[in-house]
Order: C-alpha cells, then sequence, then structure tokens
C-alpha cells in the first residue's frame, strides 16, 4: 500500500493545484488588506487565516493519500455525520450576529455547513452513479436525491444562512441536469411551483414580504442591503484601471464596506487592484474552473465523474454567485468567496475539495490496487 | 480490495460536461465584462463619489409618541427643531472651522474643541451635534456663512417638550443623548439620539421610539447634500394615555405650595394613578434640549435633591397613621374589642422608658374608636405590645409595606418593616420588647414610601390592593390599540367584615368628629375618611416641643391619607409634608382636602357638561 505506483505523480494535476494556490495567495493577501489595522503589520484575522491555509494544505494532502473509491463506500455515513454536526450547531452552537452558525470545538469554531457541502456531494454521487446511464434519471432517484438534500439545506436555511442554502440547490440542481431530467419534469414541476408562488406570498406576513423583496430587489432596501450594494461598486468602480493600491482602498479603509473579509472581499481586491487586478483574479478562477471541469470530463468511472462535477458545480457557483452580488449584478446572499473570503472552515473545506479533484484526476488511469473491478 | 462496482461513464454525460464548460465560460466573460462597464466605462465617476464618501446615509429619528392624559390631553409633545451638525471629515481644516463657528453660535471655542475630542470615536462621516435647538438667528447666521463654514448643516429633528414642566417631572422623566453604554445596550441607538432615561420615558421607550428612516443621499466636496437618492419614511412613535388627570396633577402641585414633599391620588378599585406631585421637581424641557454641565451639577448638589422622586424613592416613618394597620391587627387577632378601654394619663412607663402620648394631658379612658379619631398614642403602645412584633410585620405587610408596590418606574424602594428576624439580621440582636411599643405608632425603624401609604389607605377602603400603575392605554399611529393598562389585583385583605367595618368607622370619625385630628380634611358634600400623622425625624427628648419650635431640618414629617366617599370610595389620597411647622391634621390634612375637593368639583363639571350635551 505504501508504493507510490508511478503513474499516480505522472498524472498529477499541477496546473489545478497551482492555480489554487495561486488564488488563496490573492486571498490572504486581500484578508490583510480588509482587516488592516494602521500602525500594525499583521491583524489577528489575517494571522489566523493563514493558520487555517496550513491546516488546508495537510487537509488537501490527506485527500489525496487514499484511493478516492473508498469514499463511495462511506459517502452516506459522512453525510449523516454532517448533519448529526449541523443538528449540534443549532442545538449548542455560538451565535453571531443573530444566527446560530458555529459550534466550538475547544479553540477554534467550526463552521459545520461548509462540511455539510461537501457530505452532500459525496452523497449525491454515491446515489447517483448507479442509475444514471444513457437515459433520463427515474423519478424515483430524483426523489431520493431531493430527500438526501433536504435535510441538510433545511438546516441550514433554520441558522438562517440563506447563501449557503443557495450554494447547496445550485449544486443539487447542477448534479441532477448533468445526470440527466426527464423535460416532462422539468414541465410539472413549473407548472405546479409558478402558481403556487402566489399562494405562498399571500400567507407571508408582512415582514417576511419586505424581506423577500429586498431579495429580489435591493433598492427596495435603500439603508440596508441596497446601501450595501451601491458602497460595493462604487469600491469596484473607484480601482479603475490599476487601483488604488494595496492596503489604500479608501472605501475599505473607512468601513464602509459591509462584511469586508467576507462577503464583500473581492470589492476590497478589486478597489485596491483596479480592473487589472479584478480581470487576472476572475480569469484565475475561471482557469481553476477549467481544470477542474477537465477532471469531470475525464474521470474514470461515474461516481468519480460526478463527484468532481459536483464540487465544481458548489464552488464555481458560489463564486459567480459572490463576484456577481458584488458587482450588483445578482441579489444580495450572504455568501462566501471560495479560497479567498476569511473563514476557517471554509478554505479548509474547499482546500479538501480541491484534494479530492486531484485525487480523482491522478487515480484516472489506475485500477484498485486488488479486489476486483 | 475495493470492492466497489466502477461503471464506465455514459458518453451523453461527456457530452453535458462539455455544456457546462460553455455555460461556465459564458459566466465569467459576463463577469468581466461588468468588472470593464464598472472600473473602465464608469471608473471616473465611481472614484469621485469614493472620495470623502459621496454617497451617505443619513438617519432620520423617527418623531417620539405623545404622552396624554387620562382625558386625551398633552403631556408630552414632539416639536421640531433644528440642531447645527458638524462632519469633520468635510471641514478640511477643523480649527478654522471651529473657530467660525463658535463665533457665529456664541460659544467659546474650547469647549467646542472638547466635544470634539469627546467624538473622536465615532465612526467616519457621522455627524457631530455642535447646538441643539439652534434659535432663528442662529440658523440664518450659519445659512449665510454656508461657504465660510464648511462641513456644518443644519439637521431637523424632533424636541421634546413637556408643557406641564417640573409639575409632572417624576412620572414623565425625560430623555437625554445615548451614552455609549446604551449604544451597547440597543444597536439602533446611535451617538446623539435622544433616548429615554428615566421614567416614563425610558419604560416605555420601545413603544414611544418608533422606527427610525433615512435617506441616502449624494453629498458635495464639503458634505453638502446634492440631491436624495432613495428615501425611507419614518414611522413616530406610539401615543401613550397615562392615567393622570391634568387639572388634578395640577391642583395637587398648587396645593402642596412651598411645601417638600410628596402628593399621591389613586383610584383605590384599580390602582390607577390620578396624580402622582412631588416637591422640589425640576423641568425635564432642560433635559430636552441639551442640559449644561452647571445645570446638571446644581441638580444633583441641591440639598433638596429635586430629582428624588420622594413617592417611590422617599422612605419616612408613617407615624400614626400606621396606626391603621395596628388597629386592623388588634380588632382580628382579638387582643382588643370594640369596648375594650384604656386608660391614657398623657403617658407610659415601660422598663425604665417614658413613653409619651402626644397629648401630654392625657385622653382619660379611651376605646379603639376614640383612639383612632384622637389619634391616642398610650392606646396603640399597650395594643402593640399585647400584639407582639412579629403579628404586627404580618399585618404591616399583608397591607403592602416592607416591599416595592410594584409600579412600573425605576429604583422604587421598599421601606422598612422591622421584625425579629430582620432585626437578627441587620444587627445581629435580639428584639427588644420596648421597640414594639415605638412600632405601634409607626415609630422606630418602620419606614415607608407614599406610595405603598396610598395602598394602605386603599386597602382600608375597598380591603383590596392593585398593583399602582400609570398607563392607560399604548396606541399606534393607526390608532391600533397595543397595550392596556388593566388592574392588577395584588392582595385582599381577609380579615372579618366587622374588623374593617369597625377601622373604617373610626377614620370616618377621624375627618367628621368634632374632636377628630384630621377635621379640616372635611369635604363639601361628600363623606371622607383619613388618618393624620405626624412622625419625628429625630428621637423623642425629654419632653415634646412643638414642631415649629424646632430647626428645620429637625421638623416632624406631617401625613394624611384619606379616601372618598366613604360609602363607594373612588379616590385615595396620600399626602406627606417633609419638616412641616405643624402636624398631620394642620398642615397635610388641608392639602389633601384641596386634592379632594378638586377631583369632585371636575367629576362634577364633567356630569354637568355631559347632562348638558345629552
Amino acid at each position: 500500500m505504501l508504493k507510490i505506483d508511478r503513474r499516480l505523480i505522472l498524472n498529477f494535476d499541477w496546473g489545478l493545484l497551482a492555480a489554487a494556490v495561486l488564488v488563496i495567495a490573492c486571498g490572504l493577501m486581500t484578508v490583510l488588506s480588509a482587516t488592516h489595522v494602521p500602525g500594525r503589520l499583521m491583524s489577528g484575522l489575517f494571522t489566523r487565516q493563514l493558520i487555517w491555509a496550513t491546516m488546508g494544505m495537510i487537509g488537501l494532502l490527506a485527500a489525496i493519500s487514499f484511493d478516492y473509491h473508498w469514499l463511495e463506500r462511506y459517502a452516506y455515513f459522512i453525510y449523516a455525520a454532517a448533519v448529526l454536526l449541523l443538528i449540534m450547531t443549532a442545538v449548542l452552537g455560538a451565535s453571531g450576529g443573530g444566527a446560530r452558525r458555529w459550534i466550538a470545538l475547544g479553540p477554534v469554531t467550526i463552521q459545520a455547513s461548509e462540511f455539510a457541502k461537501l457530505a452532500l456531494v459525496l452523497a449525491l454521487a454515491r446515489h447517483l452513479h448507479r442509475h444514471v446511464g444513457e437515459h433520463p434519471l427515474a423519478l424515483r432517484s430524483v426523489g431520493v436525491s431531493v430527500l438526501l438534500f433536504a435535510p441538510a439545506a433545511l438546516l441550514i436555511l433554520k441558522q438562517p444562512d440563506l447563501g449557503t442554502a443557495v450554494a447547496l440547490g445550485i449544486m443539487v440542481a447542477g448534479l441532477l441536469l448533468l445526470a440527466g431530467l426527464r423535460l416532462r419534469l422539468v414541465v410539472l414541476l413549473a407548472a405546479v411551483l409558478i402558481p403556487a408562488a402566489p399562494l405562498v406570498w399571500h400567507h407571508l406576513k408582512p415582514y417576511q414580504q419586505r424581506r423577500v423583496m429586498t431579495f429580489i430587489d435591493p433598492n427596495a432596501d435603500p439603508l440596508g442591503a441596497g446601501y450595501h450594494i451601491i458602497q460595493s461598486k462604487i469600491a469596484i468602480g473607484s480601482g479603475m484601471l490599476d487601483g488604488k493600491g494595496f492596503l489604500h482602498g479608501t472605501q475599505n479603509r473607512l468601513n464602509f464596506l459591509p462584511e469586508q473579509h467576507t462577503d464583500f472581499i473581492f470589492s476590497v481586491f478589486a478597489e485596491e487592484w483596479g480592473f487589472l487586478g479584478g480581470a487576472t483574479l476572475v480569469a484565475l478562477y475561471l482557469l481553476l474552473m477549467l481544470r477542474c471541469l477537465s477532471v469531470a470530463m475525464r474521470a474514470r468511472d461515474t461516481f468519480g465523474m460526478l463527484l468532481a462535477f459536483g464540487i465544481t458545480v458548489m464552488i464555481f457557483g458560489q463564486v459567480l454567485v459572490n463576484i456577481g452580488m458584488a458587482t450588483g449584478s445578482l441579489p444580495v446572499v450572504g455568501i462566501t468567496l471560495p479560497f479567498f473570503s476569511y473563514g476557517g472552515s471554509s478554505l479548509l473545506a474547499s482546500m479538501i475539495a480541491i484534494g479530492l479533484l486531484l485525487n480523482i484526476s491522478m487515480r484516472r488511469f489506475t485500477f484498485a490496487s486488488s479486489g476486483l473491478s | 480490495m475495493v470492492p466497489l462496482s466502477q461503471r464506465e461513464v455514459p458518453g451523453v454525460l461527456r457530452q453535458r460536461v462539455m455544456v457546462a464548460i460553455g455555460v461556465g465560460v459564458l459566466c465569467f466573460t459576463l463577469l468581466l465584462a461588468r468588472l470593464w462597464t464598472l472600473q473602465i466605462l464608469h471608473g471616473e465617476e465611481m472614484r469621485i463619489l469614493s472620495e470623502n464618501n459621496r454617497i451617505r446615509l443619513h438617519r432620520v429619528q423617527a418623531t417620539r409618541g405623545t404622552v396624554l392624559d387620562r382625558f386625551g390631553r398633552v403631556l408630552v409633545d414632539s416639536r421640531p427643531s433644528f440642531d447645527g451638525v458638524l462632519v469633520p471629515e468635510d471641514a478640511k481644516d477643523i480649527p478654522t472651522a471651529v473657530e467660525n463657528l463658535a463665533q457665529l453660535l456664541g460659544q467659546s471655542a474650547a469647549d467646542m474643541h472638547g466635544l470634539l475630542t469627546q467624538m473622536s470615536s465615532r465612526p467616519p462621516f457621522e455627524g457631530i451635534t455642535i447646538k441643539r435647538d439652534l434659535s432663528w438667528e442662529e440658523m440664518v447666521a450659519l445659512e449665510t456663512h454656508q461657504l465660510d463654514l464648511p462641513g456644518v448643516s443644519l439637521q431637523m429633528t424632533s424636541r421634546r417638550s413637556y408643557p406641564l414642566e417640573e409639575r409632572l417631572a417624576h412620572i414623565l422623566g425625560y430623555v437625554g443623548e445615548a451614552s455609549q453604554q446604551d449604544l451597547l445596550l440597543d444597536p439602533r441607538n446611535r451617538l446623539g439620539d435622544l433616548i429615554g432615561k428615566v421614567g416614563l420615558e425610558k419604560r416605555l421607550e420601545r413603544y414611544l421610539r418608533g422606527v427610525d428612516g433615512g435617506q441616502q443621499v449624494e453629498v458635495d466636496a464639503v458634505g453638502r447634500k446634492l440631491r436624495v437618492l432613495r428615501e425611507v419614511e419614518e414611522a413616530p412613535g406610539d401615543t401613550v394615555t397615562i392615567t393622570i388627570d391634568r387639572d388634578l396633577q395640577e391642583a395637587a402641585w398648587q396645593a402642596m405650595g412651598d411645601h417638600d414633599g410628596s402628593v399621591v391620588a389613586l383610584d383605590p378599585n384599580t390602582g390607577e394613578i390620578l396624580a402622582l406631585v412631588n416637591r422640589p421637581s425640576y423641568d425635564p424641557n432642560v433635559f430636552a434640549r441639551g442640559i449644561r454641565r452647571g445645570e446638571w451639577r446644581a441638580l444633583v448638589t441641591d440639598k433638596r435633591h429635586p430629582l428624588n422622586n420622594r413617592a417611590i424613592q422617599g422612605q419616612y416613618p408613617p407615624g400614626s397613621t400606621f396606626k391603621i394597620i395596628v388597629a386592623t391587627a388588634a380588632l382580628e387577632e382579638g387582643v382588643v374589642n370594640p369596648f375594650t378601654r384604656i386608660h391614657c394619663p398623657g403617658g407610659v412607663q415601660f422598663g425604665n422608658h417614658y413613653f409619651r402620648c402626644w397629648r401630654k394631658e392625657g385622653h382619660g379612658s379611651v376605646n379603639l374608636h376614640q383612639a383612632l379619631v384622637q389619634s391616642c398614642d398610650v392606646f396603640f403602645y399597650q395594643v402593640a405590645q399585647r400584639l407582639g412584633i412579629d403579628t404586627i410585620a404580618r399585618y404591616a405587610r399583608l397591607y403592602g409595606l416592607g416591599a416595592p408596590t410594584g409600579i412600573d418606574l425605576e429604583h422604587e424602594k421598599p421601606g422598612t418593616i422591622p421584625d425579629t428576624a430582620w432585626k437578627r439580621r441587620r444587627f445581629n440582636q435580639p428584639w427588644y420588647a420596648g421597640e414594639t411599643l415605638s412600632v405601634g405608632i409607626g415609630q422606630g425603624y418602620v419606614t415607608a414610601t407614599p406610595l405603598q401609604m396610598a395602598n394602605v389607605i386603599s386597602m382600608a377602603a375597598v380591603g383590596k390592593r392593585f398593583r399602582p400603575h400609570y398607563v392607560k392605554d399604548i396606541a399606534t399611529p393607526d390608532r391600533t390599540i397595543v397595550r392596556t393598562g388593566t388592574p392588577e389585583l395584588v392582595e385582599t385583605l381577609k380579615v372579618r367584615d366587622t374588623t374593617l367595618m369597625q377601622v373604617r368607622e373610626g377614620l370616618r370619625d377621624v375627618v367628621n368628629a368634632p374632636n377628630g385630628t384630621g377635621k379640616q380634611a372635611r369635604l363639601d358634600g361628600i363623606l371622607a375618611a383619613g388618618k393624620t400623622g405626624t412622625s419625628q425625624v429625630v428621637k423623642m427628648g425629654e419632653k415634646r416641643v412643638k414642631s415649629s419650635q424646632l430647626p428645620w431640618q429637625e421638623r416632624d414629617h406631617a401625613w394624611f391619607v384619606t379616601y372618598a366617599p366613604v360609602d363607594a370610595p373612588e379616590i385615595a389620597v396620600v399626602t406627606l409634608v417633609e419638616h412641616a411647622e405643624g402636624g398631620g391634621g394642620a398642615v397635610a390634612a388641608p392639602i389633601a382636602r384641596q386634592v379632594m375637593q378638586t377631583y369632585f368639583d371636575l367629576k362634577k363639571a364633567r356630569e354637568g357638561a355631559k347632562y348638558a350635551q345629552n
């Protein structure tokens, strides 16, 4: 077992790893700027993020050290454990800003939902890979997928963390579309859901209606989300071509940007580095996405493909929604920018995800070291 | 050893991944285009907007709710006022700006600099209120010198006004600027906000404050508003109707004259407070406009303590008004019956101490009725001795003494009802029998607040005790009632009917018998009942001297507790005069009478008006 197959090293996707490391480095730099306190070299938050990145590297290496087919066997257990962690968060979690999203494990706080995302991809890949074929999915399989999705999604919505729940939804939709949905089913769902919407709307309380309205149109809340969007757009736009320079973003420095080191970190980066920096970062993410999708494309078996694709949709769905929100192209949902935003659990989970992709990629030509196939 | 089926990937899946690649590339291209638009096409204007934070939020503090009296007359109102506001980031040259401002507003530049350093921890670009409630001349000065005053603007806010001024200060309380601590307690508070600090203003803050609105505005390089981009209307606070009768409150204030002390009038059937006056008092309008340091110091250091709400915070020995409780206990416990007579020679020897009656010639042989009417001390010394301290304490607590009444105001005091356990706890000493005698006439360790005594007389009047309250109802601006002040029964006096009847007869004759101590409280056409009290501030000397002969701070307190009409009580009044120049009958009873008489006159006038309307 310790004998390392030469092909594993030959097939290692160095480009994927390099792109990921590059994005993470940019992210660390921006966290430093977003949490910068004049007169001090490094903020406490930056140091913490650095430690998490190191742990993420260990997690990444761990995630490539074994044959990913093992995960198929344990997928449901892992998912059950993740849901349990979410329940624990709901019961005894620490609340920050009115939401219960974190759970304390010794000196660190863990955001269980970040790991639940990965676990759900595993569970869905495990379930779907036996049922996909040249024909669309059976209705039963779609039903089971939704049932798998429901507990995690509901627990996360309850926290409340709309952003992560939306990311989960995008991922499930992506995987189901990949596996193949019957056109009839899509039409049927639309026929049921669209007439139901006004009915549900009627039963919402006024403040709930307002919240939904703000979600759809941030200008409906000009003193809250609407203001944040404007400030974020000003921050990005005022970066112009070459930016205001590292640590010199005025919008950021004066604390006008809400959640500047998490949800709106892209604005900090684009303000300081301008279009040149912003475009480079977007291109870097694009490159990373293409590498990830090529892993899915070339995966040796269906489980690996579904796993790789699910992870990719999860990560880049978030990237698109986050940057779309910061640039004022999409509604404001509290969603982090993977590899970039401050947040240990998010970084660790994302790096483990990259490890899994590398794992799938490097084992595309090997067969199980023993047993049958 | 991996026994899992490794299925070949169906070809159609690879095709779908190709589609996904296409969709992904498209999305990222759109993002790039969006960045181009923002940073290259609109970069210039965005850069300008980002300098000096040109897009700002101006908060509009909601208009505070109005407070009305029980008949809908205004007790607290809000009126528009203009404040001068400085945003230091916009001022560029702060020393010059401060210099100019100080000159225009006639304030010292040093004070203003002090204000600036005080506010140094505020968020960037948040304005500092330089001066509240500017006069017309000051506003004109600021407007005409706009060009010399970058960063200075006028801000419209609402100012609290209290038309009754000092006459109702202690229930209403006042508003003041939110402190650092207030900011932590409620995230809606901002520096400079006027929020309820004391009294009703504080207790009902969540109803009165309303919901703040705001404007998203674009400003120019020196912070002046160019245009309003978007706006959220403020929602004014709720209207609070309280149980106070404005006319009765005025009458009580007038009746007190220049005396220090307290008058409380309430409805014994509900606990609704009809009037609550403390003297001396303060003017809440001074706080609303921003109290100056000197004014505050003067209020705090004033020896007469105008900020004190004596009605709930002043703890005074109740004196002979306490005899209501001792009489109830004596009859109910059977230590005397209505025919038991005790001889009063003007005092009684107990141990090595001689306890005097207030009337040094003595009352001769008296029964309980006569002892109440003439307030004979010797009778109650004897009765107290027979009852014992713990029984007296039990009845006192039943009447609501020794514990806060639970009125919705802060820092209410509980008073003291001593018993053997209390003495051990407090002094680690046994109770001495001689001390029971002093308690029997409401002296010694016994203390009570005027509001507690209002509870006592209410309970004597109707046999029940309600939690004193002042909220009648609270209504939103669209007139939906969100809270009503319902009577809350706290205690029922579980004694024989005859006991209460005999006590009430005594109280009736205190006012109405020719030799009653409270005959100055007699009303026109309405039968009232009551009890006088004169409580010593300093320990009795060898012989009792007239209060008026003592130095002011050693003079007795004068009490009068009363209710009317006797057969269907609808109002109870308590009067306490600190350091009076005479006893309860001479000083406190006339004040109570004036309040009572006003109440019934007003009632008659209202009924007459109603009759005339019909």
